[in-house]
């Protein structure tokens, strides 16, 4: 113990303290994000094509009394905020593990041709079936997704180099041509389909009420827990995969595992509000400043930052040519699509 | 961290070990023994096998047939964490995702040493300290990767080989694109923690002479096979380098460290 006291101490702030506060400043920065998201809920809950104050809202809420401003509020208003919310989270998430999976900066469920396989199947159903309940609308984006998915890792593999960056993103871009066109197809020949989903197929939160919204959480849940679950491995598999086997990771079973979580979570999202895109692509790119490459901490960020932009999106989708309304999926195409080139030119290698 | 064994066991053995990419066979029925306790380096002319033979050793690539054994064991019949614990391997010019951090890199290494129960312990973090100090990289823990240099680059991912605290250490060509400088460095690194800690080393490199005064064994690869193993003042001659590298070339003593040293003849007669 004399010997231990006279030891030179050793340095005041040794380089972990510095890992220790940038943590912190994470851990703030997360609690921001959760107001933040939380203001823009109030705010959806307030405004559209009749604004209303928060004492209404307040007492929608927590006492009810069947007048027309607490009906909007409880069967239109909350409903869509949510939906927004959760879908903004699921596809933000969805996208980074895509982004980590493939590592490759562009690639999201939307660019790589799932939401399109998702939106096709739901559409298809809806033509062959009628219109069905939201129960099985997302077994057909499930089913949709998962056939898009393997359709693209197989024509992007096809010739000597594999899977690149830049053949993932052709294969996706090529595939989504292809069942957007099946779809366009398939509404211009029912007429009644068209009716039913045309606002659905540009992306919308608008239109659900709480039974769609419940039937899907789900689904959606899982995924996201799963994502937590799975963020340390994620965060291995973005080193490669060599380095990250040579670690001892079981990388086919983590990458099998990460995307049945991207097609949960981008097929359910499909199922609630149509093939929103830009979201997966831009969000995790956007939230990287604050939360650094390691995944547990950019999926919660994501998760955060996702919710809280198409809550914006969708506010803005409402007042933006009030009292008509755009879908929400033209607003993130708006600010997505110059991001999109953005990255393009900036990140992709060869 | 020390790491004893006694140099007379294998670390590692082949037994008729096949290795392809699609169906092309690129090492065929190979028997082969990795001293402990020894750096082994792995030459050839490029195409000959030798990365794959490693990424073979590391149980990165299936085999087609036979095995690789660890302590007598299959490391295919192991988990893969089990074999991480005892194994480590830095393939050639790996990449990090831009912003990761130094730190946050070589904390990566600790995975097989943890559960879903034990995410970071004390020792975690003992370990990690101390594979930024041997390599040097305490100062520029927090920096990202992209930020630093070929060469500390290079020591930031030994570093996390090195946070794995495996006996035996894997490294695919770890000098490329480095300059003479960082060369040595990183081969000094080497040498230090085989000779203090008994860690057994195997290496891909392309220099003959850098390979000559490095390694206790050295395994000259031609054609998906071993064409000559040994100590390198026993297996580096003229006809070895004529019929493995195709050129002609006079080995001559090294004055430094009194190791074969060899020059190779160009065809323009002009030097000569």
């Amino acid at each position: 113990m004399k010997h231990a006291a006279t030891k030179p101490s050793p340095p005041s702030a040794p380089p972990s303290a510095h890992s220790a506060h940038v943590n912190l400043l994470r851990l703030i920065g997360l609690g921001i994000g959760i107001l933040l998201l939380f203001g823009c809920l109030i705010a959806s809950l307030l405004l559209g094509a009749a604004d209303l104050d928060p004492r209404t809202i307040w007492q929608a809420l927590f006492a009810f009394d069947g007048s027309t401003e607490h009906l909007i509020i409880t069967t239109v208003r909350l409903p869509r905020s949510l939906i927004a919310l959760t879908v903004g989270a699921a596809l933000a998430v969805a996208g980074a593990i895509t982004q980590g999976l493939t590592r490759n900066p562009l690639a999201a469920p939307d660019i790589v041709g799932i939401n399109a396989g998702a939106a096709l199947a739901v559409v298809g159903a809806t033509f062959l079936f009628g219109s069905a309940s939201s129960h099985t609308y997302v077994w057909f984006a499930f089913l949709g997704g998962t056939l898009a998915a393997i359709a693209v890792y197989v024509l992007g593999s096809i010739g000597r180099s594999g899977l690149t960056p830049l053949k993932l993103i052709l294969a996706g871009a090529a595939l989504t041509y292809l069942l957007s066109s099946l779809t366009t197809g398939m509404l211009i020949l029912s007429q009644r389909t068209l009716d039913e989903i045309r606002f659905w197929l540009a992306g919308s939160v608008a239109g659900r009420d709480f039974a769609t919204f419940t039937s899907v959480l789900p689904y959606m849940g899982i995924g996201l827990l799963v994502a937590l679950i799975l963020s340390r491995q994620i965060t291995m598999l973005t080193l490669g995969d060599d380095v990250a086997k040579g670690l001892g990771l079981r990388t086919a079973w983590v990458k099998a595992t990460a995307t049945v979580v991207v097609i949960l979570l981008a097929g359910s999202s499909v199922a609630l509000a149509g093939p929103i895109g830009f979201v997966g692509l831009v969000v995790p790119h956007l939230v990287r400043f604050f939360a650094g490459v390691d995944y547990r901490w950019l999926l919660p960020y994501a998760a955060i930052a996702g919710g809280t932009l198409l809550l914006l999106a969708d506010i803005g989708a409402r007042i933006i040519i009030k009292p008509q309304e755009l879908p929400v999926g033209i607003m993130t195409a708006i600010v997505g699509a110059p991001f999109f080139i953005y990255l393009a030119k900036q990140k992709v290698k060869r | 961290m020390s790491v004893t064994i006694s140099s007379t066991e294998p670390a590692l053995t082949t037994r008729q070990l096949t290795l392809a990419y699609d169906r092309a066979i690129v090492i065929r029925d190979l028997d082969l023994v990795i001293p402990a306790g020894q750096i082994t380096a792995l030459v050839g002319p490029n195409g000959c096998g030798k990365s794959t033979l490693l990424r073979g050793l590391a149980r990165l690539l299936k085999p087609l047939k036979g095995t690789v054994y660890l302590d007598s064991a299959s490391i295919f019949r192991l988990s893969t964490k089990e074999v991480a614990k005892q194994l480590g391997i830095l393939p050639q010019s790996p990449t990090a995702p831009e912003g990761l951090t130094v730190r946050e890199l070589v904390a990566q290494g600790r995975y097989p040493h943890q559960s879903w129960l034990q995410q970071w312990s004390a020792e975690d973090d003992r370990f990690l300290e101390q594979a930024l100090a041997i390599t040097g990289m305490v100062e520029l823990a927090n920096r990202p990767l992209d930020t630093l240099s070929g060469g500390q680059r290079q020591r930031a991912w030994i570093a996390m080989t090195l946070a794995q605290n495996t006996p035996i250490l894997l490294l695919d060509e770890p000098t490329t694109f480095l300059d003479l400088a960082h060369q040595i460095e990183i081969l000094d690194l080497l040498y230090e923690l085989n000779q203090t800690e008994g860690r057994t080393i195997v290496m891909v490199l392309h220099d003959l002479n850098q390979a000559c005064r490095y390694a206790d064994h050295l395994i000259a690869v031609k054609n998906g096979g071993v064409y000559a193993q040994g100590i390198p003042s026993n297996i580096m001659t003229e006809a070895m380098v004529q019929e493995v590298f195709g050129i002609e070339s006079r080995i001559v003593h090294d004055p430094v460290t009194h190791t074969p040293m060899c020059i190779p003849i160009s065809r323009k007669a002009r030097l000569a």
